[in-house]
């Protein structure tokens, strides 16, 4: 019998730490992320997880804690929000460059300022260029088991990359849910523990990050992009390996009503399963409408994205971000996917959202409308006050 | 008592340090006695170049090179890191210059020594950003020539009092050290591996490019400055226990900074009473140690 727990979102990565068996914590806290950490701490401290927590004075030095005991062999985890994962960015870097399968959550929360604290994913997109994978969920449930999976992809050396976590602020981070837990022994099938195959190890002594020329860098970065590459088979099998053991399925991109749609919507985390409910109301109304959640951004979904939008009369994608003087980053992707495609739709972007103001059903129908009356556009404002 | 300084070396020869270096001995003389079961960590500083380029390295024990700010967390997460995947005897060291040490790396450093990680932060302190190319650091002493104190405007601020910041934080060990005297150095360093929690040591290392000397000299510099109280050998226990450990006590007394001020081109431009003013904070810093060390 699997043990059931009603969880919020922050608890779900908490528990799906501990269940990972994670060996060292060092994180920061910042509104909407603290329970993670509170939760994990509590349990450090009496015994539920075996784990080293150092405590420290921001994110950039938790990233910093989790990049050395990475580097020294240890499976690590860190969690953080908006203003914590930019300060972090230096070290973002520095994790990839050193193929360091740290894994983080992170809380989308929006930037300041002003000051703010709800949910947008502008902190998130703004650091994808850093090299970590990028999984955006949308139930507690998939925050749990996501975890997991990542630790999975990380730590194959094929890949040797660190993954992010993503999660709405408040949407999911503080919403309870019933959450399905891994027996531990299970769970340690499906995730051995962390072997590395360099590590700081005294009695082999290696350095790891010296100084290096245009002779090698170059090398270095390609291998980057290559772990990248190999990672689209390592996360296919992961997601097999953890449906048959566990019976959940997970892709890179989950569809819903997308085979006969003519109009697809395509979006990320909370929003798009919200975005569920509106495809049912639409089709209700005879729309042939579907849904495509993007799940992993990177690496990018590209068969996934052009598979699921080769047929579709209209391609609509709300994005919950905004990269000013260009528009919505999702949907700047979406569309570059597509570019070398011979069947693409007309593509319309949307922005809403900003800053946590709810996306409702309505709201989602009403983007349908809006295509169906004007011609597409690169960014299109919705529901903004004038 | 004398004390025997381990033979073998955990630096090949071969590394790209400037004639003289005194970084070079100060990593030399520690991981001798620090022996093999040592983890480094260096954030950009001289070393980060000394070691040698990719897939060079001249360091005979693990090394993890990480970013400027981040020296004294780096070598908490190794400890971290060591104590749950591998032996957690295993020495977790930070290994950074004054500008990562008294600037940037400040912040992760109070951290580190406020948490009392398990570990060692040595600072070799060349009194400015000698990597980048001699520009001024809170390190810089007063007076000094950097390329961002140029002679019309030498450093009007006097040196940070960074030992006495690491005091305040309480921790178990902290030692001045001077690459010219190995043995007062290597001493303290045996001191330090029997202690668990935070241990800092801050190493007095002549550089000749960047304070315009001869190479030959840095030994003699080093003797010098500790003869003079420009920088004093002493221990500071628990955060409060002062040791004053002056190698020659009977040869040091009423030393003047003179010959040492103007042995550096670092300080060519300096007039009679510059040399005046520093002679008086060095009397002055002096005394308080004294007092401190309730000699």
């Amino acid at each position: 019998m699997s043990d059931q727990k009603v969880l919020m979102g922050n608890h779900a990565l908490s528990w799906g730490a501990v269940t990972s068996r994670v060996q060292v914590i060092s994180a920061y806290p910042i509104t909407p992320q603290t329970q993670v950490v509170e939760l994990l701490s509590e349990m450090c401290s009496d015994g539920t997880l075996d784990a080293e927590f150092i405590k420290v004075e921001s994110e950039h030095s938790a990233m910093a804690a989790c990049i050395g005991a990475s580097a020294a062999g240890a499976r690590t985890f860190t969690a953080t929000s908006a203003q914590g994962l930019a300060l972090m960015h230096e070290m973002l870097h520095w994790a990839v460059g050193g193929r360091l399968p740290v894994v983080m959550g992170n809380i989308n929360r929006s930037m300041a300022p002003p000051w703010t604290i709800w949910t947008e994913q502008t902190d998130s997109l703004a650091q994808r260029d850093t090299g970590w994978l990028q999984i955006y969920v949308s139930s507690n449930q998939e925050v749990y088991d996501s975890t997991l999976i990542a630790y999975k992809i990380a730590e194959n050396q094929k890949v040797s990359l660190p993954v992010m976590i993503i999660l709405d602020a408040f949407f999911l981070s503080h919403t309870s849910e019933n959450v399905t837990m891994i027996e531990q022994s299970k769970a340690d099938a499906y995730l051995p523990k962390y072997n590395p195959k360099y590590k700081l190890d005294p009695k082999e002594p290696h350095t790891f990050g010296g100084l290096t020329t245009p002779d090698w860098y170059y090398e270095l970065r390609y291998n980057i992009q290559r772990g990248m590459d190999e990672s689209y088979q390592v996360i296919k099998d992961a997601h097999a390996e953890f449906k048959s053991m566990f019976g959940r399925e997970y892709g890179m991109v989950e569809e819903y009503k997308c085979e006969d749609a003519d109009v697809i919507l395509v979006g990320m985390a909370t929003a798009a399963s919200t975005g569920k409910e509106s495809i049912d109301v639409l089709r209700s109304k005879g729309v042939k409408a579907g849904l495509l959640r993007i799940r992993f951004f990177r690496p990018f979904p590209f068969e996934d994205v052009r598979r699921v939008l080769k047929n579709a009369k209209q391609v609509l994608v709300l994005d919950r971000n905004l990269c000013p003087g260009m528009g919505g980053i999702v949907y700047q992707e979406v569309k570059s996917a597509m570019y070398n495609e011979k069947n693409k739709a007309p593509m319309y972007g949307f922005i809403m959202g900003l800053g946590g103001r709810d996306i409702t059903v309505e709201s989602i129908v009403n983007l349908f409308d809006y295509a169906k009356k004007n011609d597409p556009q690169d960014i299109i404002w919705m529901e903004v006050k004038k | 008592m004398i004390y025997t300084i381990p033979q073998k070396e955990l630096i090949n020869p071969g590394h790209l340090a400037c004639q003289g270096c005194g970084g070079a001995l100060a990593l030399r003389i520690v991981l001798k006695t620090l022996g093999e079961n040592t983890i480094l960590t260096f954030p950009a500083c001289c070393w980060s170049v000394i070691d040698g380029p990719f897939p060079y390295s001249a360091v005979m024990v693990p090394l993890f090179h990480t970013a400027f700010e981040t020296a004294a967390v780096t070598a908490s997460g190794i400890k971290a890191g060591v104590k749950k995947a591998q032996d957690p005897n295993t020495n977790a060291v930070a290994w950074a210059g004054d500008g990562g040490t008294f600037d940037i790396g400040i912040q992760a450093l109070s951290g580190a020594a406020e948490r009392n990680d398990d570990m060692f932060y040595f600072v070799y302190d060349n009194e400015a950003y000698m990597n980048t190319g001699v520009q001024r650091s809170s390190a810089t002493p007063k007076g000094a020539w950097t390329t961002t104190t140029p002679t019309q405007f030498p450093k009007k601020e006097r040196k940070k009092d960074l030992v006495s910041i690491i005091a305040a934080h309480g921790v178990p060990y902290i030692a001045t050290a001077c690459v010219a005297y190995p043995e007062d150095f290597t001493k303290k360093l045996e001191k330090a591996k029997q202690i668990k929690g935070f241990k800092f040591f801050h190493i007095f290392a002549p550089c000749p490019p960047g304070w315009k000397t001869n190479p030959q000299e840095t030994i003699k510099l080093g003797k010098m400055a500790v003869e003079n109280k420009m920088f004093p050998l002493f221990e500071i226990e628990n955060g409060e226990n002062y040791t004053i450990n002056m190698p020659n006590p009977k040869k040091e007394k009423n030393v003047p900074v003179t010959e040492y001020i103007t042995k550096q081109g670092r300080f060519r431009h300096l007039k009679e009473e510059d040399l005046k003013d520093i002679q008086e904070f060095v009397d002055k810093r002096w005394e308080k140690l004294k007092r401190l060390a309730e000699v």
